[in-house]
């Protein structure tokens, strides 16, 4: 399957003896979840990494077949458990393309007003994750206290911190809380004043700069030919955000720009998700003033059957872009559903990414993939 | 050359370190920054939103009276079946045969809280509390009844 004998990174690398191979998890603190890694080692040059996956199947593909259209929507909180706001929003944009349903105005720039809080949640998770990898624990803590912030507005307007199934097929299921709004600009307050600690902890610090400069390295044609999308593909200056190139909801109305890196390695990605927080404020910053009047929820029958056919759509979420295909017979629960997720993409390129690497990039290199193991194993 | 460089990088490293700790410095001698909760601790004092989703319960007025009419609208929207209705007749004053909840039962071990019960239920019977600390040593416990024994449906609610 692999031939190992096009990397000869010395004289033993042909040498079975020379060869050496490493379990990394199921239960490893840096894969983030079960995802379980067989590495096959030369000294300490990485020569082959084999992801095995498995562990954390649920098989929420059939599930979804034998649920309604409206009950299907909870489980794919469950994918990416980081963005489930975007989960959601992709399985009832793509559920309302089937109904022909107009969603008002006020539900569109409440979806997008979450999807960004959700995509800054996720990042600063991912930031946290990242430099403990590296080997450092108190940012962690600093960006979990912005993190707490975002979840107490989810958990004021939406009801939970994390698997909220707040997108509805028509618009979202409550409206906004009375102090939505307050409790938004409070967080965008503190974002500014504590988002210097940021770049003064990790971006500026010699120690991770020189762990992730080089390492990694991901050239565009790989990236697009192993399919990888969001921040990992900017990385590589590929130009792939859905909501620039096929927006959704009032994403073409928006000022915002799309993050670009051109180095392809692991520090490029980090520069490109830093950057993606801050273009997320400018979202959130042009809307929260501006959510228009009206219903939050268009007018939809109690049973929901979709026309015979098939319907796709796409989302970018934290991690890339994620796919909802339906295949529908016309009755009330699906008959085929597919998720394409980005996280599966991403993994797929790891190997061929810490090839000739040491081992000991391999958790640098891996970090900066974003990696959340249920949505690669549905 | 090669010296320069060598001494540049520890110079770099150093400055790195000083910001670093001066950061930790600043958060050690500014306590009231600091925004760790208490749980346990706190409990008397926490205060959850109205909406937090913590588990199903049945609202009865003081004639303990509920409002549910016993259509299985929530349990036909539970996609985990959840919620299991278990109907009676009951016989009115005029001889007719209505029909009304026996027992509303609810498996709070299958439940994720997706609050799809509460939105399909057209006469608002059911709703969410706001209670979260669900543990219980034996899991029959957590199959609950949520009708209250001899509970009726309130008046004028069809």
């Amino acid at each position: 399957m692999y031939q190992t004998t096009d990397i000869l990174v010395n004289e033993t690398a042909n040498d079975p003896m020379g060869q050496m191979v490493i379990n990394v998890g199921p239960q490893h603190p840096a894969t983030h979840g079960v995802l379980h890694l067989v590495i096959t080692l030369n000294g300490e040059t990485i020569q082959k990494v084999e992801p095995h996956l498995g562990y954390i199947h649920r098989s929420i593909e059939k599930m979804c077949e034998s649920l309604t259209y409206r009950q299907f929507i909870y489980v794919t909180s469950r994918m990416d458990y980081l963005s489930s706001h975007i989960n959601n929003h992709a399985c009832a944009l793509c559920v309302e393309k089937g109904l022909q349903v107009e969603v008002p105005e006020r539900a569109q720039v409440i979806r997008v007003l979450m999807d960004e809080l959700t995509r800054i949640a996720s990042h600063e998770l991912w930031w946290g994750a990242m430099a403990m990898d590296l080997g450092a624990f108190t940012p962690f803590f600093h960006a979990f206290r912005e993190r707490e912030t975002i979840n107490d507005i989810m958990e004021e307007t939406c009801g939970a911190r994390l698997t909220m199934n707040y997108m509805v097929p028509g618009g979202v299921m409550h409206d906004i809380h009375p102090n939505f709004q307050k409790r938004v600009k409070d967080f965008l307050q503190l974002y500014k004043q504590k988002i210097h600690e940021y770049d003064e902890l990790v971006t500026g610090n010699i120690i991770f700069q020189n762990r992730m400069k080089g390492v990694g390295y991901i050239s565009p044609e790989d990236a697009i030919s192993y399919g990888c999308s969001g921040p990992v593909a900017r990385g590589s200056g590929v130009s792939c955000d859905v909501r620039k190139h096929f927006p959704y909801e009032i994403y073409d109305k928006l000022q915002f720009d799309e993050v670009l890196e051109t180095a392809g390695d692991s520090f490029a990605r980090y520069l490109v998700r830093v950057k993606e927080m801050h273009q997320s404020v400018r979202i959130v910053e042009q809307l929260i003033d501006n959510i228009p009047e009206g219903d939050f929820q268009a007018k939809t029958k109690a049973v929901l059957k979709l026309p015979k056919g098939e319907f796709y759509q796409r989302v970018e979420t934290a991690r890339g872009e994620l796919g909802v295909y339906i295949v529908s017979e016309g009755g009330t629960t699906p008959y085929r559903i597919k998720f394409r997720s980005p996280g599966f993409s991403n993994l797929s390129i790891l190997d061929h990414m810490t090839r000739g690497s040491k081992i000991g990039d391999l958790v640098a290199a891996m970090g900066t993939l974003d990696l959340v193991i249920p949505d690669i194993d549905r | 050359m090669f010296l320069k460089e060598y001494i540049r990088n520890i110079a770099g490293g150093l400055k790195s370190l000083v910001t670093g700790m001066r950061m930790t410095g600043y958060y050690f001698t500014h306590h009231k920054e600091i925004i760790t909760q208490q749980y346990p601790d706190n409990r008397d004092t926490l205060e959850l939103p109205e909406r937090f989703k913590g588990e199903v319960v049945m609202p009865h007025n003081e004639h303990n009276e509920h409002r549910c009419t016993g259509c299985t609208a929530c349990e036909l929207a539970c996609p985990n079946g959840t919620i299991k209705v278990i109907t009676k007749f009951d016989v009115t004053p005029e001889g007719k045969k209505k029909k009304a909840i026996d027992k509303l039962v609810y498996h709070l071990e299958l439940c994720t809280m997706c609050n799809l019960c509460v939105e399909a239920c057209p006469s608002d019977a059911i709703k969410m509390a706001q209670t979260f600390e669900h543990s219980v040593f034996d899991r029959n416990q957590l199959t609950k009844v949520l009708n209250n024994p001899g509970s009726k449906i309130m008046e004028g609610v069809e």
